[in-house]
């Protein structure tokens, strides 16, 4: 399905943001990539759909190599990847309805966009997302008028509208509190197994990590440094991840000898 | 605060130093001045009562400077388009966007009254020349505001709508055009109050609308028809200024 080969990303100011990444995801599974701020988590996933242009290595998905396409094969590709953000990145004077319906902008003519003319089963698709998401009557409601849940919703059912054969998440949970987080996370989760849509998630909580995805990728300064279950996250994994930290949920006790 | 004592008086007394010698060489003629001063009353004088007899001439100069701004306003809007996309940074390749800004900067160099005289060279006196000088001055104006709402709006939904596989003119479809569009309409409707009062100013070197009519009474020295047209053009303002701030208002 999606097989990433020798991945290298350094940006223009000399900094090395990927360094030899393989990663081969050959099932319908959901993978959460862990790793501290700044180990390249956010470059991999853009590097896939090249909203971040790779220095080099491939990108297959499906057969396809993405990273020789040109710029018309390039949007063609997009179309059957869908993303979804850490801010949500909605249109935020477009509706409810206007932001999902724009996953299928690849697919409708300019014309068609203009208009909001968007074809029936687009529309009754966009609707049953929107029951799926627990947005059901908000079609009409403009984005920025909704709650950070709520948004991160809307940018699901914008992603899976698309009926994507690759799902690219960029820390779907880092701007809302927990409870929210898991109720995103367990729709999201819920929503690709059904789709058997291949899952790259990128996430730096790792108990969100740990309960819902199937494999766990851990990243340190661009490379891969851990590969395997969520049950083999052990201390020492994590030490290796994260560097030195005491890993208990319990912490010591703060002593009060600060008098 | 300078901590400097000595630094903090020696820049004072320079200070007045030059405050003194710029006062002495402005060489005004009290002469000059002695004399205007009761040829001012005179002027005043004759203003009143204000004269509204001729209202036929002047409601053609009001009607020809309200054409004007109007027609000038709805073409600076749909010129600044193309000039103002391609003067953001974020959305064009660099040489397109050097030579935009170039553009801008050279249109916006000269005042409205200069490009009115080159354009009465032109074209003669009349209101097409009027209306091709506020037409410069918008595209300008509204393409240079375009412009920099493009650089900072929010790239995230940029990248998103990118990322669904749009081109780039469906790009800006859902990507730009709802995040700039009410400031667009805004600054075109400050343009529009804007024009107005330009119109009455272009008028004076003989591009049409009311300015022409004000510039020719107070050659006739018909100072009480030019009071009654002053009066008309502060009224024109006072709406224009209204409508504009209501209208904005509404925008949000």
């Amino acid at each position: 399905m999606l097989a990433i080969s020798e991945l290298t990303k350094t940006y223009d100011t000399g900094t090395a943001a990927l360094r030899n990444v393989s990663i081969t995801v050959d099932e319908p599974q959901v993978v959460a990539i862990i790793g501290p701020s700044g180990a390249g988590k956010s470059t991999l996933i853009r590097c896939i759909n090249r909203l971040v242009e790779p220095t080099s290595g491939s990108v297959e998905l499906n057969g396809e190599n993405l990273t020789k396409l040109g710029s018309r094969d390039l949007r063609r590709a997009r179309r059957h990847i869908g993303m979804i953000f850490q801010e949500y990145n909605l249109v935020e004077r477009l509706t409810v309805m206007e932001n999902i319906l724009s996953g299928r902008l690849g697919y409708v003519s300019f014309w068609r966009a203009f208009r909001r003319n968007y074809p029936p089963a687009d529309v009754a698709a966009a609707f049953s997302l929107l029951e799926r998401v627990g947005l059901e009557g908000y079609h009409n409601t403009r984005a920025d008028s909704l709650s950070g849940g709520q948004r991160q919703r809307v940018g699901i059912a914008r992603a899976l509208i698309q009926s994507p054969d690759l799902l690219l998440v960029d820390e779907p949970t880092a701007s809302l509190d927990p409870k929210t987080s898991r109720q995103v996370m367990r729709i999201l989760v819920e929503l690709a197994r059904e789709q058997k849509t291949p899952t790259l998630i990128n996430i730096h909580d790792v108990q969100l990590a740990k309960t819902f995805a199937t494999r766990v990728i851990g990243m340190q300064e661009g490379r891969i440094v851990f590969d395997g279950k969520p049950g083999q996250l052990t201390e020492k994994v994590l030490t290796d991840i994260y560097g030195e930290e005491d890993w208990s949920t319990e912490a010591a006790p703060v002593t009060a000898a600060a008098s | 605060m300078i901590e400097a004592t000595w630094l903090r008086h020696t820049l004072l007394v320079l200070g007045l130093a030059y405050l003194v010698w710029s006062l002495g060489s402005l060489e005004v003629d009290w002469e000059r001045v002695s004399k205007g001063l009761p040829r001012a009353g005179d002027i005043v004088t004759r203003m009143f009562p204000p004269d509204f007899s001729r209202w036929e001439l002047l409601s053609r100069g009001v009607t020809e400077s309200l054409e004007m701004a109007l027609a000038a306003t709805f073409a600076g809007m749909i010129l600044a388009v193309p000039l103002g996309l391609c003067a953001a940074r974020n959305l064009v390749p660099m040489p397109v966007y050097l030579v935009a800004r170039g553009i801008i900067v050279v249109m916006r160099t000269l005042h409205e009254v200069i490009v009115a005289i080159i354009f009465v060279k032109i074209f003669g006196f009349g209101p097409l020349a009027g209306v091709l000088t506020l037409i410069v001055s918008s595209i300008t104006f509204i393409a240079k505001m375009l412009a920099e709402d493009i650089e900072n709006m929010s790239p995230g939904q940029v990248e998103a709508i990118r990322a669904t596989g749009a081109g780039f003119a469906k790009m800006l479809l859902y990507g730009v055009v709802p995040q700039i569009l009410p400031r667009y309409l805004g600054v075109s409707i400050y343009r529009l109050d804007a024009n107005i009062r330009q119109s009455t100013i272009v008028g004076i070197v003989g591009a049409g609308g009311i300015g022409q009519t004000l510039s020719a009474s107070f050659s006739r020295y018909d100072y009480d028809f030019s009071l009654a047209i002053l009066l008309v053009i502060i009224a024109l303002v006072f709406i224009g200024e209204f409508f504009s701030s209501w209208a904005r208002g509404k925008l949000r």
